[in-house]
């Protein structure tokens, strides 16, 4: 069976502006996630992480390297590979002046659904995600959590394979966070593959199953969370972390 | 993407763009109406009725096709600018750049909202031009075809525009500085047989009057240039403007980060 997502030697230069340099962004990556997995993909700000998932959903064009959705290659059959992908990006990205159902069922719209079965289709998703009450209401009144749970409905509409997660709950509470964990959580048992990149190193230990820590455009490591844990004798993921990202910032000055 | 989802796909943009262009239809619709009605008020009858006929037609007749021309123009590249612009500042287009919607179904999207828009108000300003004089219909598939394929020309230029474009002022340059005056020197307000032979040769080199001569055409059955190469021009024009628009998507071009 095809891995979820497939990565070989990825590479991504951003273009320089006015005779600057480019940026390198992604240096050769490679990586598997299994189908089912709940994967995490860390690392600090500019690591490259929102760079690979940019590239994984086709809103950054690869510089070099391949890679594929459940064995469909993103550059043969784009068309195919995107409808296995739900993206929820970093930054909001909700047309704040539509209303909560419409949002989510143009997006089911973008992808061949028709407007009556979207709607149809979004209400387990909206209630799911406490969203049903407010589904009249435009996006500009909900409060910052509901913006988030609205795109993660948005994402789930047209029921992906792979949902990929980029900081999901960055600004939201804490019962907030733990109800989306539980909601995560159900939708993984129910098969849907997750990647998750997160600032918060505890929601990631306590949701994945496997981790990959990008730097600098860099795998530095990609294991499973048990065997990283055992390995390094740590507790907390936070200390082997910091231990991995402090060792090569050490490295390079060294 | 099967076919009839795409179809669906392509539905769902369109429907988009009509709601909320009626939404909003007092910054939509509203202000060409009121704008070419000044126009028909003043240059048409105030000055107009002191001028000499054109081609046999009176000077409201003449500009009346010209006018709607303009509005048709303008309106379809504000509404691909400003919509294609948007959606990028927002990252609302992610939405769409993550369907698997492929690049010439969403150009076509964006393009049908502008066209949608255009003759909207095409169609109200020649309803308002109704009550100023009379018009005639020399060739309706003429008529239909000229305002159809500039409206589809100047929406694939407005999300050219909105593409290259990096901030709000980048959006209104285009319109200002080169819209408007290839449109006034269009030949709406005139006929270029008035001008001597140089000024007639240099107005040629404007492709804004080849739309307004050939749409006029349709009306009285008269033009400055030949029916056959306006229409060249405009086909001409708006393969280089869809080639270079696939191209922006192909390579993510003001498009993708």
């Amino acid at each position: 069976m095809a891995s979820a997502v497939s990565v070989h030697n990825l590479r991504k230069t951003y273009a320089g502006h006015k005779g600057q340099q480019g940026v390198e962004a992604l240096k050769g990556v490679s990586l598997t996630v299994e189908d089912g997995d709940f994967f995490a993909l860390l690392g600090p700000n500019g690591a490259g992480k929102s760079t690979l998932i940019g590239i994984i959903s086709s809103l950054v064009n690869k510089t070099a390297g391949d890679v594929s959705i459940f064995g469909v290659d993103i550059a043969r059959d784009p068309s195919l590979a995107k409808t296995y992908i739900g993206l929820v990006p970093q930054e909001m990205n909700i047309n704040i002046f539509e209303k909560v159902e419409d949002i989510v069922a143009t997006q089911a719209g973008y992808y061949g659904t028709p407007r009556p079965q979207a709607i149809a289709d979004a209400e387990p998703i909206l209630k799911d995600l406490g969203l049903w009450e407010k589904r009249h209401a435009p996006a500009q009144s909900l409060s910052g959590g509901m913006k988030r749970r609205l795109m993660i409905a948005r994402a789930l509409i047209h029921k992906p394979r792979l949902l990929i997660l980029d900081e999901p709950t960055a600004g939201v509470d804490v019962e907030l966070r733990r109800q989306m964990w539980t909601f995560l959580r159900q939708m993984n048992e129910q098969g849907t593959t997750i990647i998750l990149t997160t600032h918060y190193l505890e929601e990631a230990e306590q949701l994945c199953r496997n981790v990959a820590i990008i730097n600098k455009g860099r795998i530095l490591i990609n294991e499973s969370m048990e065997g990283l844990l055992k390995r390094h004798g740590e507790e907390k993921l936070e200390e082997v972390y910091l231990g991995l990202i402090e060792s090569k910032t050490a490295d390079k000055l060294a | 993407m099967t076919p009839q989802k795409q179809l669906t796909a392509y539905y769902t943009m369109v429907r988009n763009d009509f709601v909320r262009i009626v939404r909003i239809w007092s910054q939509t619709l509203l202000p060409p109406v009121v704008t070419t009605s000044l126009y028909f008020i003043v240059f048409g009858t105030f000055i107009g009725s002191q001028l000499a006929p054109i081609h046999g037609l009176r000077y409201i007749q003449f500009i009346v096709p010209g006018l709607i021309m303009m509005s048709v123009i303008t309106s379809s590249y504000m509404n691909t600018v400003s919509t294609f612009y948007f959606a990028k500042w927002t990252h609302t287009l992610d939405e769409i750049l993550v369907s698997p919607m492929p690049d010439w179904l969403i150009i076509m999207g964006f393009v049908s909202g502008g066209v949608m828009r255009g003759l909207f108000v095409g169609v109200l300003v020649g309803i308002v031009g109704l009550f100023f004089t009379h018009l005639a219909i020399f060739n309706i598939l003429v008529l239909i075809g000229a305002v159809v394929l500039t409206s589809v020309l100047f929406a694939l230029g407005g999300v050219i525009n909105g593409a290259f474009a990096k901030s709000f002022d980048g959006i209104s340059i285009v319109p200002t500085f080169v819209l408007t005056p290839l449109t006034y020197l269009g030949g709406i307000f005139y006929s270029i047989s008035q001008f001597p032979p140089v000024w007639q040769t240099v107005s040629k080199f404007n492709p804004i009057l080849y739309m307004v001569n050939a749409f006029r055409w349709g009306f009285f059955g008269f033009s400055d240039i030949n029916i056959g190469v306006c229409f060249g021009v405009l086909f001409g024009f708006i393969l280089i403007f869809l080639a270079v628009t696939l191209w922006l998507f192909r390579g993510g071009i003001g498009v993708k980060n």
